[in-house]
């Protein structure tokens, strides 16, 4: 058929020829994403052994990277170590985990409801300003050096920045999609769960990446100041290693409190990434 | 005044039921001194099957008209009555969600109708092969070209089991020899379909390509000025004699009516 034919042939002219991806060209990919970062880190390392050549302070003050290197090697394969993390993390985790429901639920409310978003919506840009550390004398006052008060800290720092990243989103819904939602019958529940929440989900992710960053250096903050009986957190041990002038120690935590929040941030841009792919907002 | 113009090819003689019909219809926006009247009593009626154009300037309310008939706003005054008849509306955009594959943008048409998974699916692909894009389910919207996106919207305008379709500038956003091709398709599904379609345009020569009949707005406000019924059989070219010749005196009219706002 004559007609059938134009048409798919403009189709294939349009899509172009298609490219086929193979091994060595993800290989590459990765090489180009890798060596920089293994640069950096080669760079740092060897300013640090030149710092320490030079005797700025006492080697028992700043270690060589090797020492600390040998302090990892020590410590990660223990019991302890892996309990401290599983501390930490637990929080981190239950933490950030109701800071997203708190965080969806006034995102909503705020993005529906024009009087709300008067009264509370500039609030929420400032409490996410606001280093979350000033709130700790008063978390203590309020619920003693418990887990409680490191959650709510942790909550109040993270829950905003949720909000506002939902609220973006919902705002920044381009109106034909809605016109389109309003012409499908979409209404109430079925309109947020089809159109408006997918539409603000890359606006949300990047308010989840925020939040978590939040939520990590509040709990950190948290656990150096509210050191809670028994519980022998990653705070803790910085804590200890400092009372114990051990240098290396102190140092390999810090180094796994970058890993962990390294690690964290790769997950968020996965996610991320994988979204912008779908949608079309990357190149290939 | 009120323009009704009947029989048409593709369809039964024997249906001149009518499908839309505008009685009087004004649509003011805002209020007082600022108010803007964008449509003065418009009335038309729009038989069952046939294929409508409505031509204006900028300014002259055709998207308000259709929006109207979709029933995404309310009538200042007037009514209309779709007969029951279910209506769907298409943009200049596709406006495809680009969180879902090709096909569930045609499926979430189905869903909101309440029809169920299994069905959805079959029905879907049904539709992706009435607009010829079989093997494209799968695929996200930004991997389809303008025009192969336009044709997913019809597909997800049909799949809302719509008998009227609503199209402001469905086209205008694409290249001649895309909009070409989509011509031809919205017309062979258009017959196939037993669609009835206002089709709202500032292309002179598309209005003449595809329309029964043209209806000419005035601007600001929008009113019936002109009407001309498309004598032409079908299948047309856009760049035959016939239609460059009835698309000339439209714009000669449509000029005429611009040129009124320029001495105003």
């Amino acid at each position: 058929m004559a007609a059938h034919d134009t048409v798919t042939g403009l189709d294939a002219l349009e899509l172009g020829p298609a490219r086929d991806s193979g091994f060595a060209d993800a290989a590459r990919r990765v090489w180009r994403a890798t060596w920089p970062k293994v640069l950096a880190i080669a760079l740092v390392i060897g300013v640090w052994q030149i710092v320490v050549l030079a005797e700025w302070r006492p080697i028992f003050v700043l270690p060589a990277p090797l020492t600390v290197w040998e302090e990892l090697v020590d410590v990660v394969p223990t019991g302890e170590f892996w309990d401290a993390v599983a501390l930490t993390m637990g929080r981190a985790a239950y933490g950030f985990a109701i800071a997203v429901v708190i965080g969806m639920l006034i995102g909503v409310a705020v993005a529906r409801f024009a009087p709300l978003r008067a009264a509370i919506g500039s609030l929420i840009t400032g409490m996410q300003t606001m280093p979350s550390i000033v709130w700790f004398p008063f978390a203590i006052l309020l619920f003693k050096l418990s887990e409680e008060a490191i959650l709510f800290v942790v909550i109040l720092g993270a829950a905003p920045a949720i909000a506002n990243g939902l609220i973006s989103g919902i705002d920044y819904v381009p109106p034909t999609w809605k016109r389109v939602g309003r012409v499908l019958g979409m209404r109430g529940f079925a309109l947020y769960r089809h159109l408006i929440i997918p539409a603000a989900l890359p606006s949300f992710v990047s308010g989840l990446k925020q939040g978590w960053a939040f939520a990590w250096r509040s709990l950190m903050a948290g656990e150096l100041l509210v050191i809670v009986p028994g519980a022998l957190s990653i705070g803790v041990r910085l804590q200890t290693a400092r009372d114990l002038n051990d240098a290396p120690g102190l140092l390999a935590y810090i180094i796994i409190v970058l890993c962990v929040g390294i690690a964290v941030d790769v997950i968020f841009n996965v996610a991320d990434k994988s979204l912008r792919r779908r949608w079309g907002m990357l190149q290939a | 005044m009120t323009l009704t113009i009947q029989g048409t090819a593709g369809t039964d003689a024997a249906s001149t039921e009518v499908a839309v019909r505008l009685d009087g219809v004004s649509k003011q926006y805002g209020k007082g001194a600022s108010a803007l009247l964008a449509l003065d009593d418009v009335s038309l009626s729009v038989d069952r099957g046939s294929f409508v154009s409505i031509l204006g300037a900028s300014g002259c309310g055709k998207s308000t008209l259709l929006s109207l008939v979709a029933g995404l706003d309310p009538l200042t005054s007037g009514t209309i009555d779709t007969g029951g008849h279910r209506v769907s509306l298409m943009f200049q955009e596709a406006a495809l969600f680009p969180w879902l594959t090709v096909a569930a943008n045609v499926e979430i048409a189905l869903r909101m109708r309440g029809v169920g998974r299994a069905e959805r699916k079959k029905r879907a692909a049904e539709l992706l092969d009435v607009v010829r894009l079989g093997g494209f389910g799968k695929k996200r919207p930004h991997e389809l070209s303008g025009g192969m996106r336009q044709r997913v919207a019809l597909a997800r305008a049909l799949a809302q089991d719509a008998d009227v379709l609503l199209m402001d500038e469905p086209f205008g956003a694409l290249d001649a020899m895309t909009r070409d091709i989509l011509h031809d398709e919205l017309e062979r599904v258009w017959r196939e379909q037993r669609l009835t379609v206002l089709f709202v345009t500032h292309n002179v020569r598309e209005a003449v390509r595809l329309g029964d009949r043209v209806v000419l707005l005035s601007s600001r406000p929008g009113r019936v000025i002109e009407e001309y019924p498309v004598g032409l059989a079908r299948p047309r070219r856009i760049d035959s004699t016939e239609v460059a010749e009835l698309a000339g005196a439209i714009t000669d009219r449509l000029r005429e009516e611009v040129s009124r706002h320029g001495r105003a």
